[in-house]
This record gives structure tokens, sequence and C-alpha cells, in this order.
């Protein structure tokens, strides 16, 4: 624990020790280093995922030293609003809390607005959109009575800039902006931050999904001309959750190489 | 984890500034604190760090003037041989409404809040671009995002800072340098604690978590900026305002 600077507030971050933390999609990609750099800190991390998320759990669990026994998972499909209060009401029956939710969970599905059929725009709203907003429901009142919650909302550069090939994806990350604006205005006097990271291209799974044509074009946009380390984005989520970030609320952290509007 | 490193912090001896200066040194680095004026509270600020174990030198210049920033730049790379870290801090308000306002008043807070900062950018840029590494942050306002009543000079300069610092950001993505901005909202700072006691109470009525921030609550995200992870991160906008932008 570091100790307090003459200014009230301490110099530089703090120990999750005794933190409970839900991370969804929290076994890879972006959320897989969200979790290891909560875990590392400390907190219990909680991740919530689909069923195949189970096994990539664990391989995370395998890949951590120490703080392997920290996390833990739960299944949950967020894009159902009782499954996401299950999820929470048994995070919160066996860890006692829930100090830290990051919004992570995220799905793609590619067309042009001329091929995309209405179900694959539902489904990415459905993951993207309105998961953050049943997981925020069902954790809020636990966090308004203990007056303390630390949100976070991974959002993306394509929220602002939107990306050929993903007016589904694009709505959802921008519409995730002003949900947690309005989140954070209406915790304001609750103790509870409600922030979002905007990413640009991170080297994970869903982007090495696309075409390798569009990863190029992808780099060659962004002006330091390499994708960003899911690890980059992890420690900007970090600082946004710790203690001393507690004037930062409705806030968009932008982590994209210099990709910006 | 700023051990061996050099930062300048202009405006580094009062209110933000002086936090800033606090946290980097505390964090290892030694730090030039620019001030122009108040030679005795900046040495006083100094010696305060010093005796607890910080290493900071201060500089007497003014940001408006490019000569000024060229002389201290100069002098910190005499003194301790490189500059990795620049954080452009140094502002001043003038406030009036636009008719009453002077064309003074305007080119003055434009010339330390907006002309500084390039001017000082200017100065540090060969050197950082020599070593091929380099962070500039750009203490900009709230203000500069909404605009404020008896402040068009003001908020034009802090607005300005954010086309400023996405420019240098997208000209140096390539040479290891990265340009950012921090846009706080009402801190507990002379600057702040110098308004009147009634329109206080209003300000603080408007900013949804209805208290001030603290400087070094500032001074930490300039800080989490700085630190080498942060290399991704760059021509970005980091609020720190108790929710007062939206």
């Amino acid at each position: 624990m570091d100790a307090t600077s003459t200014f009230g507030h301490s110099a530089t971050l703090r120990s999750l020790a005794g933190r409970v933390a839900i991370v969804t999609g929290g076994s890879r990609g972006i959320g897989g280093a969200i979790s290891r750099s909560l875990a590392a800190d400390g907190a219990i991390v909680a991740v919530v995922g689909v069923a195949p998320d189970r096994e990539r759990t664990a391989e995370l669990r395998a890949s951590l030293n120490g703080s392997a026994k920290l996390v833990h998972f739960y299944e949950a499909d967020v894009a159902d609003y009782p499954q996401c209060e299950a999820a929470v009401r048994n995070v919160i029956a066996d860890h006692g809390r829930v100090d830290i939710l990051v919004n992570n969970a995220g799905i793609t599905k590619d067309h042009t607005i001329r091929k995309m059929t209405v179900d694959e725009w539902k489904a990415v709203l459905d993951v993207n959109l309105s998961g953050p907003f049943f997981m925020m429901k069902a954790v809020l009142e636990h966090m308004i009575e203990r007056k303390y919650g630390r949100i976070v909302n991974i959002s993306s550069v394509v929220g602002h800039t939107g990306n050929f090939g993903q007016s589904n994806y694009a709505a959802a990350k921008a519409g995730l902006l002003g949900l947690t604006k309005t989140v954070a205005l209406e915790t304001a006097r609750a103790g509870i931050t409600v922030n979002a990271v905007a990413p640009g291209f991170t080297a994970t799974e869903m982007v090495k999904l696309m075409p390798q044509a569009a990863i190029d074009i992808a780099k060659s946009r962004t002006p330091q001309d390499r994708l960003g380390e899911p690890d980059e984005i992890g420690r900007v989520v970090r600082f946004l959750i710790d203690e001393g970030s507690s004037f930062i609320t409705g806030a968009t952290y932008d982590v994209n190489g210099g990709m910006f509007m | 984890m700023f051990e061996g490193r050099v930062a300048i912090v202009t405006g580094g001896t009062r209110g933000i500034g002086a936090a800033i200066t606090e946290m980097l040194a505390k964090s290892g680095a030694h730090v030039a604190a620019g001030y122009s004026k108040g030679k005795e509270p900046a040495e006083a600020c100094v010696a305060r760090l010093k005796a607890e174990g910080a290493s900071v030198s201060c500089h007497q210049g003014r940001v408006d003037d490019f000569n000024d920033c060229q002389r201290v730049v100069d002098e910190v790379l005499e003194r301790f041989g490189r500059v990795d870290y620049l954080v452009n801090n140094a502002g001043i308000t003038v406030d009036k409404t636009l008719r009453k306002m002077s064309n003074d008043d305007w080119h003055n807070v434009l010339n330390v809040n907006l002309s500084g900062a390039f001017h000082m950018t200017k100065a540090v840029l060969e050197h950082m671009i020599e070593r091929g590494s380099g962070r500039i942050v750009n203490i900009s306002s709230v203000i500069g995002e909404t605009g404020n009543i008896g402040q068009a000079n003001y908020s034009a300069s802090k607005a300005g800072l954010f086309g400023f610092t996405k420019s240098a950001a997208l000209e140096l993505a390539n040479k290891g340098i990265t340009a950012n901005v921090v846009a706080p909202g009402f801190i507990a700072t002379e600057m702040v604690k110098a308004v009147p006691e009634a329109a206080l109470a209003k300000v603080i009525e408007k900013i949804p978590q209805r208290r001030l921030g603290e400087p070094s609550e500032v001074a930490r995200v300039v800080k989490f900026l700085l630190e080498d992870g942060s290399s991704y991160i760059t021509g970005a906008v980091y609020t720190v305002n108790g929710g007062l932008d939206m």
C-alpha cells in the first residue's frame, strides 16, 4: 500500500487486495489482459463469459502464477438480463462484494449495410451495447448501497470514426459512450465512476479474424503504424478503476496509436 | 520509475504545476520547474521538495517569448543533459465578457496558454527527435470543451491545444514521441480559489460529483501518460473533471 502524499491522495496506484472485479469476456484478448492486470494487483477477478470461455479461463489461470487462484469463472450470456442478474448474485454470494465492473465482452458480425441481416445487426447490439446496460443494472444497487464502484466500458476507436463493414459494431461502440456518460451522471454522487476506454486496433483474435488486407489497412491508418497490445489497453483500465481515480468520470480514454477522429 | 529522466514543467511551482512537479520528482525524475514571476515562492517550492528528497530546479522565463523558452531548454540540457518529458502547464486567465475584452486581454491569454505550448514544444523538439523518444503533455481545461461566460480568450486557448496536440501527435507518431492533452475540471488551486465564494458555490453545484478536484488528481493522469507503457496513447484528451463536461 502506498503512503498518502502531502496532497491527501496516493501518488501511485493502490493495491487491489480485497477488491472484487467482474470482467465480462475476461478470458482472452483485451479482457484477458484486464483480468491479468487486476489479479496481479490482488483483486479477485470474476470472469463472466459464455460456455467456451470456461476452458479459456482455465487456460488463463494456468498462465498466471500466484494470482491464478484469484480468477474465477461465471457463465452468463450478457445479452440476457436474467443471466446477468444471476451471475452478479452468484459473485456476491461467493465473494461478498463487487467493487469493479469491466464491460469488455464484445462480438463482431461484419457486413456492409447492404448485406447485413437484421439478425446480425441485433446480435451485435445485444451483446456490445445491451450487455453493458444489463450488467450495470445488475450491479448498481449493490454499488450504490456500498457507496463505491468503478465501472469501465470498453468502446473502440470505431465508435468515434465508424468503419467500413461495421455499422452494427460502430453503432454499439458509439452508443456505449452515451450510455457511459448517462450512468456516470446518475451515479456521480454515490462514489461511483463510469468511464469508457476506446482502443484502436489491438492484436487479439477478434482483429486477427479480419482479412489480412483489412488488418494492413488498419495498421496503415494508425500513425504509429502498429497494432496495440492487449496489455496497453489493460493498463488504462487498471488506471481508471484505481481508488485514486475518483475524480475521473464520464470520460473516454482513447488508446489508439494516433488513429483518432 | 522515472529514475534518470528529466522533465520540464512550465508553471511548475504553483497550483496544478506544482503537484505535477512533486509527483514526477517523487517518482525519481529530475524536474525543471518553470515560473515567470514570483522568484521567492518558486525557490521556496524547490527548497521544500528538495528537503523531501526530490530532485528539482526552478527556471525563470516567459513561455509567451520563444527566446526565453529556448534559453530555458538550453539551460536544462546544459545542466541535466536531457529532456524526456515536457508538460506545458503554464496558463493565465484574464476574464472579461467579449464586449469588455480588449485586444490585449485576448492576445495575452492566447500567447501564454497556446503559443507558449507551441514555443516550448519547438524548443525541445529537435532534441527529442534526435533521441527518438519523448513525451509531451499539454494541460488544457474542461473550459476548452464547453466554453464559459467571460472566458472567450481562455476557452479558445484551451480548445486550441486540442488541435495543436493532435497535429503534433500525427507528425511525431513515427519518431517515438507522444503528445496528449489532460483536461482538468475545476481544481482547488489559487486560480479557482480567487473566485468569489457565492460564484464558487454555483460552480460546485454544476459539478456532478459536487466537489473540486485536487491538484494531485490531475498530476497522476499526467504521470500515467508519461510512463513508458503509455506509448500507444497519443493525440488523446484525458479528462479529469468530476463529470463536468457532460
